[in-house]
């Protein structure tokens, strides 16, 4: 791919997801999206940075904040925004909703609203595919919230142990809910605690897409030829909005709009966007908005579940 | 139940158990084992003792002490089509496993669509006497029929401990498969071929006329020395062992309290919001109970396990107790009545000796 063509790829991606939670938030007041939505806006690069690094057969699990990951993995527009809506064509089929999309057709396994959870689900997966032996890969998104749950380090233990093939990617945006780091780390040092495990592990201060894709392809590669067990990323970012809902929340006072002004300036979606001309940048900006647009319509005229379907998939069958 | 006739084979619970594993893993690659000790020279009481030397290191291992994120690592594999059992000599460390047993194995199925499939095994043990104490005996079986999606049996003899592992492990949904301590040196007829003994059907285990028995787990078997008990003062009790709880067979015990007029409940747990609970409420509320019936239940004393002999006796039900409160409730009018103690101990209960 020439560098031109990368870059028109790395955009559209960044900016799919940059419109989809803005389209989200523009929906919210009318209440046709009955789900509590976490947003990505600010969050994109990481999501874009290491599934660009992804083959399509390879596979992410990711958190209630999972709309950026499920995007950039190709997850279906139409889908999720179904979902969203608690149509009965959703990814859930009106059963998950915005905290637990899923798309298996893509490797994308279902996110979970409880901190933590599929970071073992998504070390079992990346056991099966040692077992399977073909090369591929789990990444596994997780926030920095969730490196204080016990499940955390039992599980780089266990994949470290037995060397399996999955890359842990903690999208640290510095709040658990309204809770700053300060208030909740003895240290900083989070990579220095992962590589007590043996597990090399890399922090991307400015979350620069290219330099996460560029870490993240270096780790995949390593986890492939199956010589080393996992590899860590800690990418720093930032969450422009509320920790739930559409809106921002500066006024609130556990933030500062500085802050914020400092993760604007380092924007990746304007960052790889001033890289293309203008007539490229608004053909994909027009793509995109027409995707979304027909996404949208998909999910409004599709028909809620019928009562009956509160008691299918109980069990499987 | 399952005598063995001329030329049967007779098997104990735990080598049933261990059978069964080894016939689901030849016959399906995607079966594995794993867990802590699952590997060691004890062999989990020899339920899984030769298994990674038959099946190698990828197929059968032993765990870090990391209940949580193991219970993750075997939901993940499942997603990804593999048969995981997963195996904890205690059910009181199941306790640690909940937020993915609950929060993901239980919903996966249903809150992505029909999109993924969970088909774990959880085989966990209850302890009990031998001053096994608070934290080693604790049978928590209501807690997971409590919740949505999550399959529960209990087999309580050898030939069922066989079929029902089979049938787990075949089957598409994450099973709760409890053992009872107790019952690992049980014998009877155990047929050689796999076979599955299916969830949701409870079995007759003796007939009666007089009141319906229903034992859980290892009460299945003090139920049964109490009916032999009861039968010496003329009491014919029906006793029925569910084998699974959830799905639960509520009309074979429904159509046996409507043909004895009486139910006892006896569980190897506490009763307050336990399997009792559940199914005297769901015998009660049937529209298809005949008449008034005099129902009861039994179960651990409202305390945590003490180790004390003379604490423990008094904490648990015994064939004693249970044919105590049948002939109260058969025969309100008569004197209070109560077997020889002698004739009340199991054989088996008798052999078990400690520490574990």
């Amino acid at each position: 791919m020439s560098e031109q063509l990368d870059l028109r790829f790395l955009y559209r991606k960044l900016r799919q997801i940059r419109r989809v939670e803005e389209e989200i938030a523009r929906i919210y007041p009318s209440d046709k999206i009955k789900s509590p939505v976490h947003l990505s806006i600010g969050q994109e690069s990481v999501s874009v940075g290491v599934c660009s690094a992804l083959r399509d057969d390879d596979v992410v699990a990711a958190t209630y904040r999972g709309h950026a990951a499920y995007i950039a993995k190709g997850g279906s527009l139409s889908r999720m925004f179904a979902e969203l809506y608690g149509k009965v064509t959703g990814c859930g089929t009106g059963k998950g909703g915005s905290m637990h999309l899923v798309g298996m057709d893509k490797y994308i396994l279902g996110s979970s609203a409880v901190v933590g959870t599929t970071i073992p689900i998504s070390i079992g997966y990346a056991l099966a595919l040692k077992r399977e032996g073909s090369g591929r890969v789990v990444a596994s998104f997780f926030g920095d919230g969730a490196t204080e749950e016990g499940v955390f380090y039992e599980s780089l233990n266990f994949a470290a142990l037995h060397r399996l093939p999955i890359l842990f990617v903690c999208e640290n945006n510095a709040y658990a809910i309204h809770s700053p780091l300060k208030k909740r780390w003895a240290s900083t040092q989070l990579c220095e605690r992962v590589r007590t495990y043996g597990i090399p592990a890399i922090s991307i201060a400015d979350s620069d897409v290219l330099e996460i894709r560029q870490w993240a392809s270096e780790a995949i590669a390593g986890l492939r030829r199956s010589e080393t067990g996992p590899a860590f990323l800690e990418c720093h970012t930032y969450r422009w909005r509320e920790h739930v809902g559409p809106n921002e929340d500066y006024q609130s006072g556990y933030r500062s709009i500085a802050e914020l002004q400092n993760w604007k300036e380092k924007d990746q979606v304007e960052a790889i966007g001033v890289r293309l001309l203008p007539s490229e940048r608004a053909e994909i900006d027009a793509e995109i908005d027409a995707e979304i647009a027909a996404a949208v319509d998909f999910a409004e005229s599709s028909p809620f579940p019928g009562p009956e379907e509160v008691l299918t998939h109980v069990y499987a069958s | 139940m399952y005598t063995p006739a001329n030329g049967q084979r007779s098997l104990r619970y735990v080598d049933a158990l261990r059978e069964a594993t080894i016939q689901e893993m030849e016959r399906d690659k995607s079966v594995f084992l794993f867990g802590l000790d699952v590997d060691d020279h004890k062999g989990i009481q020899g339920s899984t003792i030769g298994l990674q030397d038959r099946f190698g290191p990828e197929r059968v291992f032993g765990t870090p002490l990391s209940e949580d994120a193991m219970t993750g690592v075997a939901i993940g594999a499942a997603m990804a089509g593999m048969r995981p059992i997963h195996v904890h000599i205690r059910m009181d460390f199941v306790l640690l496993c909940m937020n993915q047993l609950v929060n993901m194995a239980a919903k996966a199925h249903y809150m992505y669509g029909g999109q993924v499939r969970v088909p774990i095994v959880i085989r966990c043990m209850i302890g009990k006497s031998w001053g096994q104490g608070a934290q080693h005996s604790q049978a928590l079986h209501s807690m997971f029929m409590h919740v949505p999606g999550l399959k529960v049996v209990m087999p309580s003899n050898a030939h069922d401990a066989k079929g029902c592992l089979i049938a787990a492990i075949r089957d598409d949904n994450p099973v709760l498969f409890i053992e009872h301590r107790l019952l690992y040196s049980t014998e009877c007829y155990v047929p050689e071929e796999p076979y599955t003994v299916e969830m949701g059907r409870a079995r007759i285990c003796a007939s009666g006329t007089d009141i319906t028995l229903v034992g859980i787990s290892n009460m299945v078997m003090e139920c049964l020395r109490a009916r032999d008990l009861l039968s010496e003062v003329g009491i014919s009790a029906e006793v029925i062992d569910p084998i699974s709880l959830a799905p639960l067979d509520i009309d074979a015990i429904l159509n046996s309290v409507n043909r004895t007029g009486g139910l006892l409940v006896v569980d190897c747990a506490w009763t307050n919001c336990g399997a009792s609970a559940e199914i005297l409420a769901r015998i009660s509320e049937s529209p298809k109970l005949h008449g008034p019936v005099q129902m009861e239940r039994m179960g651990f004393a409202f305390s945590p396990c003490p180790p004390s002999p003379p604490l423990e006796q008094a904490f648990y039900p015994d064939p004693s107790k249970i044919a105590a409160k049948v002939h109260s409730m058969v025969r309100p009018l008569d004197r209070e009545w109560s077997p020889d103690p002698e004739k009340t101990i199991l054989s088996h209960e008798l052999q078990f000796r400690g520490p574990f």
